[in-house]
């Protein structure tokens, strides 16, 4: 190998200052060389972000302690440095970027001052050298208009503008390594494409060391030289991209890459002439602002969005942030109503009705939530949350407790969960208590709204396994709500693609994500991470179709 | 690989947000607090037996007396004994601050729960509670009082008014946060009705940041109704109250700052100890508030 | 920002039209007759006809309203009861004691509380940050009265640094004003700093713990750039919320203030129209401190937009 920018040997990380402190980062040792990039990969709580604080000497003082190994940047110890050479440091020898664009930068300070004070801080440029240098580094990651948004408030900025700004200041001063934790994760897929394109140019253009976080293989799939796995604080496993993605030597990496859908779709159930349960007519949802002064502002959240959908069969919605899915979801179960257009359900229209009249109809469809931490009432045991349902439809209470120990099973959670908390049980099982949950009611469609989007990839996989089974069992029809591709081409039947309140394309998941008709479905395909990866079978899907 | 193991059936089941007594006695500090707003309790209960003299009697040969064996604080200016009066202030004290707290409380959490869920009354309610918060309390309790005549239950009814807009807004900010949270709109979703959602899954998220409040409350009833009686509108200067006694002290003040200093000193101990207590079971009752304003 | 300016103003009408309702209702819903309240057990017929004919009180209610509305909004805020005199021209020379004691106040708390917050949140559970804490709580606790004649016993009477009570005009010569200013000042400001220092610290623990704040540090700059640059201008915005709604309690604790040092201001004023049972006068002062409080969060208000960009106007 070249010459290594950094190299960890044998880091240990520890809660708390006490010997037998549990250890966030446990005997942890990498390296990454001068114009490398190392990709490192794990789920939720496997110390892969703790690590990148550590590097960075960031890491929660008096709660996270080294307490061993060594971290050397460019040969320099950096965990007995002071704190002043490592304030040094940062921005000139190593700087980072993180997840949040939204949230990393000060919103009540004008952008190119963010990064002029990098500037200030460490060279002893003057003020029009110093915007000089700093306009030119907005050129280079490729800024649009770079005079107005030197000035600018970071809220007047597109997430990915922010990120790009956050690139410019991380790399102004030409740091040898670059931590990126979690860099394109807030991101749309678009938007995540062309700023992976753009530090990968960068780190080319400057031979700048990558050490990229990510819990996301197609990412990894991009963007990785070398690949290094991590679970528990632990390292799994190391290796060059194509070694871990072809030839994984761990059980653990290859069931992390068994869980990862496949962005080909599933080969299609044959079309039924099961009845419709579901329809959705030109349905239509704007927000009025209302302002004492001047015109109300409208806007269109959803338009003219037509769906159908048939017993025992799954519509997938798809679309970036802000396309109006998760408007449209919550105007089908009425928890907002909307303002145009009709829904039907099971033949009956209900766009119209009152709360008081909608009351018996509510039973049919059902919703789970994203968030699987907020969707059960924390006060509420998980048996009590399931019969409210039952109990609200004139169920006896101790018939509604027992369809509820039933569920569970349903769910492939113990009976006996019925008396707990939910704050005993992890995302994933949540998630199955919640859709538990929904199923209490017998509906005929179930609405799942980013369902598996906040969960792990391995818990994501068994959670869509869970509902493929109920489907099958129970019949129920499924709108699936999803920004991520790959889960919609594993779950749908169709897919419903939407841009800006729209739908601008509809048909069967195998056509639709195989062979797009527009332009924006086309895009979205493309700049799908890894796509190019079947990570299931360890190979190309290049070489799946020889 | 994480996978999601089923829960042990041997995990007992532990209940969340529970309020258990131990957090009287979880720093010293805190201890020593429930220790003084205890034995005030005990002392304003059994008064009675505790008290030396009659604090209503009048001896206008004793007046204003050096500590002795027979008046260990001394007398006032109309010759009572002041250790009496104090330890019958006490009771006044007391009974404000808690019925001050529990009423505020009550009618605020109607107001809060009604203007949290009810658009139109919101946009009603929360103007009225913005004029009264408009009102220094002080201003507002003593028109109050100066009206209707000063009686415990004027005083506790002026000093009750102002705290409720607080109270009020507190719950409705509960309710509107808690409105908004995918459990709530799962129980919509699963055909709950209106009362039955806010009972069981808007009210519980209130109990605890009202318990808390009910204590700054408490303090702050107290603190009022010292003020009241000491700017000569709280209830009538025979009765012993902490404020009274260093109303009639503040005229003597040079003479004997005694009058002024002992009741001042229980005042500040009781509010103190209250606001303590207050204090711990905000951060028992909220782990996340502790590391944001703890102590 | 004019749209925005227009708004705030008129969202502070309905507040004022509440506090004015309050304010009338309160005398008419009190059980009993209004006059004879007013005037005490042993009035005469002819007081009560007096109090009467100045309130209005035969007339009917909505008219009753009516006119005492349209003389507020002229200016007019009635006569008092006992001295006969406008109301306004008694509240004219009181004004200069309170608004000094309050100026100096506002000015004194803020310049310690701040910083007081900021290293407490800073050394978030050291024993700075208890001790901080602890002043703060003693602050919200110990009545301003109990405050004043402590200080009064200790500078003026054992020390004999300061005058022991009263005030003396600016006009006066700045070193009596000042030295008369200097307890009541204090005394004033231990329950209002314990309010802005407990916030400021709240406040900055939020932020520090706010991702940009890490990026601050990722650039390698100063610990007190960091502070001061990122994170006390993020943290501004409660702290002076906190500020204008704490401005209620500087109101009541002027008027016990003054009790204490006998200035001859708006709150002796107030206090003494309690005792004579005037109550134009003390319906006078509730709406004018009301008002005041109206204001000055109106300001505060708008100083948000300077401090935030992200609030619309």
């Amino acid at each position: 190998m070249t010459n290594v920018v950094l190299d960890i040997n044998n880091l240990v990380v520890g809660l708390g200052r006490k010997a037998d402190a549990h250890r966030i980062i446990d005997d942890l040792s990498l390296r990454v060389a001068e114009g490398e990039t190392l990709c490192l990969v794990g789920e939720s709580g496997s110390g892969k972000s703790v690590t990148s604080l550590t590097v960075m000497g960031l890491q929660q003082k008096g709660t996270l302690i080294p307490s061993g190994g060594s971290v050397k940047l460019v040969g320099e110890e950096l965990l007995t440095a002071s704190d002043r050479r490592l304030r040094q440091l940062r921005a000139t020898r190593m700087a980072m970027i993180f997840q949040e664009p939204m949230t990393a930068l000060n919103p009540v300070v004008h952008v190119g001052r963010q990064i002029d004070e990098v500037l200030r801080a460490h060279t002893d440029l003057d003020a029009r050298a110093r915007r000089q240098k700093i306009l030119a580094m907005m050129e280079h990651v490729r800024l649009p208009d770079v005079e107005r948004i030197f000035a600018s408030y970071p809220h007047r900025l597109s997430g990915g503008q922010r990120q790009r700004i956050m690139i410019a200041m991380a790399l102004v001063l030409e740091p040898k390594l670059l931590i990126a934790d979690e860099p394109t994760t807030a991101l749309d897929v678009t938007t995540q494409k062309q700023i992976l394109t753009l530090i990968r140019d960068l780190q080319r253009d400057h031979g700048t060391a990558v050490l990229f976080i990510t819990h996301d293989m197609g990412v990894v799939a991009e963007i990785a030289d070398r690949v290094a796995v991590m679970r528990h604080g632990r390292l799994v496993e190391t290796g060059p991209l194509q070694d871990v993605l072809r030839h994984p030597k761990m059980e653990y990496t290859r069931n992390l890459l068994s869980s990862v859908p496949s962005l080909v779709p599933r080969t299609p159930r044959p079309e039924t002439t099961e009845p419709v349960v579901l329809e959705a007519n030109e349905l239509g949802k704007v927000y009025r602002e209302r302002s004492l002064f001047g015109k109300a502002r409208e806007v269109a959240a959803a338009q003219n969005v037509t769906l159908t959908l048939r017993k025992g069969r799954t519509l997938g919605i798809v679309g970036e942030s802000g396309s109006g899915k998760s408007t449209v979801a919550r105007c089908i179960v009425r928890l907002i109503d909307p303002t145009s257009g009709g829904v039907r359900l099971a033949g009956r229209e209900i766009s119209d009705l009152s709360r008081r009249l909608l009351q018996p109809h509510r039973q049919k469809i059902q919703i789970i939530f994203q968030d699987p931490y907020r969707s059960l009432n924390p006060r509420v045991t998980v048996g009590e949350s399931i019969a409210e349902g039952p109990i609200n439809y004139g169920m006896p209470r101790k018939d509604a407790l027992a369809r509820a120990r039933q569920l569970l099973k349903l769910v492939h959670l113990p009976p006996d969960a019925i008396s707990r908390y939910p704050h005993q049980f992890s995302g994933g099982q949540r998630q199955r208590i919640a859709i538990a949950r929904a199923l209490a009611l017998d509906p005929d469609v179930l609405v799942a709204d980013e369902a598996v989007s906040a969960l792990d990839v391995s818990v994501q996989a068994q959670v869509l396994d869970l509902l493929d089974e109920i489907q099958k069992r129970l019949g129920i029809a499924l709108l699936f709500i999803t920004h991520d591709l790959r889960v919609a081409a594993q779950i749908c039947d169709d897919v419903a693609v939407m841009q800006h309140g729209r739908v601008v394309e509809q048909g069967p998941a195998a056509e639709v994500l195989t062979n797009p008709q527009q332009a924006y479905t086309r895009a979205l395909l493309d700049a799908a991470p890894g796509r190019g990866w079947d990570f299931a079978n360890f190979r190309p899907v290049s070489e799946a179709a020889e | 690989m994480a996978i999601d193991t089923l829960p042990e059936s041997s995990i007992p089941v532990t209940r969340p947000f529970r309020l258990r007594l131990g957090f009287l006695t979880a720093t010293p500090i805190i201890a020593v607090a429930t220790i003084c707003l205890a034995l005030i309790i005990l002392m304003a209960i059994f008064a009675p037996l505790l008290a030396p003299h009659d604090p209503l009697l009048l001896a206008p040969a004793q007046r204003l007396k050096p500590a002795s064996a027979q008046f260990l604080l001394g007398t006032d200016a109309f010759g009572r004994d002041l250790m009496s009066r104090i330890i019958y202030g006490a009771r006044i004290s007391l009974v404000i601050g808690l019925g001050a707290a529990v009423c505020s409380i009550v009618i605020g959490l109607l107001i809060g729960l009604v203007s949290g869920f009810f658009r139109w009354v919101d946009a009603v309610m929360m103007r009225v509670m913005d004029g009264l918060m408009a009102i220094p309390s002080i201003l507002l309790a003593i028109a109050v009082v100066s009206l209707s005549g000063a009686s415990i239950w004027t005083v506790m009814v002026a000093i009750t008014i102002p705290e409720i807009p607080r109270v009020a807004r507190l719950v409705r900010s509960v309710v509107l946060t808690a409105r908004e949270e995918p459990y709530v709109e799962a129980a919509i979703s699963v055909g709950s009705s209106l009362p039955k959602i806010m009972w069981r899954h808007l009210m519980p998220n209130t109990i605890a940041p009202l318990i808390v409040q009910g204590t700054y409350v408490c303090a702050s009833a107290i603190l009022t109704e010292a003020i009241l009686s000491f700017l000569g509108a709280g209830i009538s200067p025979e009765t012993p109250t902490w404020g009274n006694i260093m109303a009639e002290g503040r005229a003597y003040f040079q003479v004997k700052p005694q009058l002024i200093f002992w009741p001042g000193l229980l005042l500040s101990i009781a509010i103190l100890s209250v606001n303590l207590i207050g204090d711990a079971a905000r951060d028992a009752l909220d782990p996340r508030m502790k590391q944001r304003e703890g102590k | 920002m004019l749209g925005y300016l227009l708004r705030r103003i008129l969202a502070a009408i309905p507040v004022m039209g509440v506090v004015a309702l309050f304010v009338f209702l309160l005398l008419r819903l009190t059980p009993g007759d209004p006059a004879a309240i007013l005037a005490g057990d042993n009035a005469t017929p002819e007081q009560l006809d007096r109090i009467r004919a100045s309130l209005g009180l035969n007339e009917p209610i909505y008219i009753q309203f009516y006119t005492w509305i349209m003389k507020l909004l002229h200016g007019d805020l009635g006569v008092s009861l006992i001295s006969n005199k406008p109301i306004l021209e008694m509240i004219g020379p009181r004004l200069e004691p309170s608004i000094s004691v309050a100026l100096a106040t506002i000015i004194l708390s803020i310049l310690v509380a701040v910083p007081l917050g900021v290293i407490a949140a800073w050394k978030h559970g050291t024993w700075i940050d208890r001790f901080v804490m602890g002043l703060s709580v003693l602050g919200f606790s110990v009545p301003v009265f109990v405050i004043g004649y402590v200080l009064i016993q200790i500078f003026a009477i054992d020390l004999r640094w300061v005058p022991v009570q009263g005030f003396k005009s600016l006009s006066a010569g700045f070193g009596p004003f000042f030295e008369r200013l200097i307890l009541p000042t204090c005394t004033l400001s231990f329950i209002y700093v314990a309010l802005i220092a407990r916030m400021t610290r709240a406040s900055m623990l939020d932020v520090l713990g706010e991702d940009y704040v890490r990026t601050a540090r990722a650039k390698g700059i100063g610990e007190a750039g960091v502070l001061l640059r990122h994170a006390l201008r993020n943290a501004a915005v409660p702290v002076i919320t906190v500020i204008g709604s704490g401005f209620a309690l500087l109101i009541s604790g002027v008027v016990v203030t003054e009790s204490v040092f006998n200035l001859p201001g708006i709150g002796r004023l107030t206090v003494d129209a309690v005792l004579a049972r005037d109550y134009p006068v003390i319906q006078a002062m509730i709406l004018l401190t009301s008002g005041i409080y109206v204001a000055v969060n109106l300001l505060i208000d708008l100083a948000y937009t300077l401090l935030d960009p992200r609030i619309r106007y």
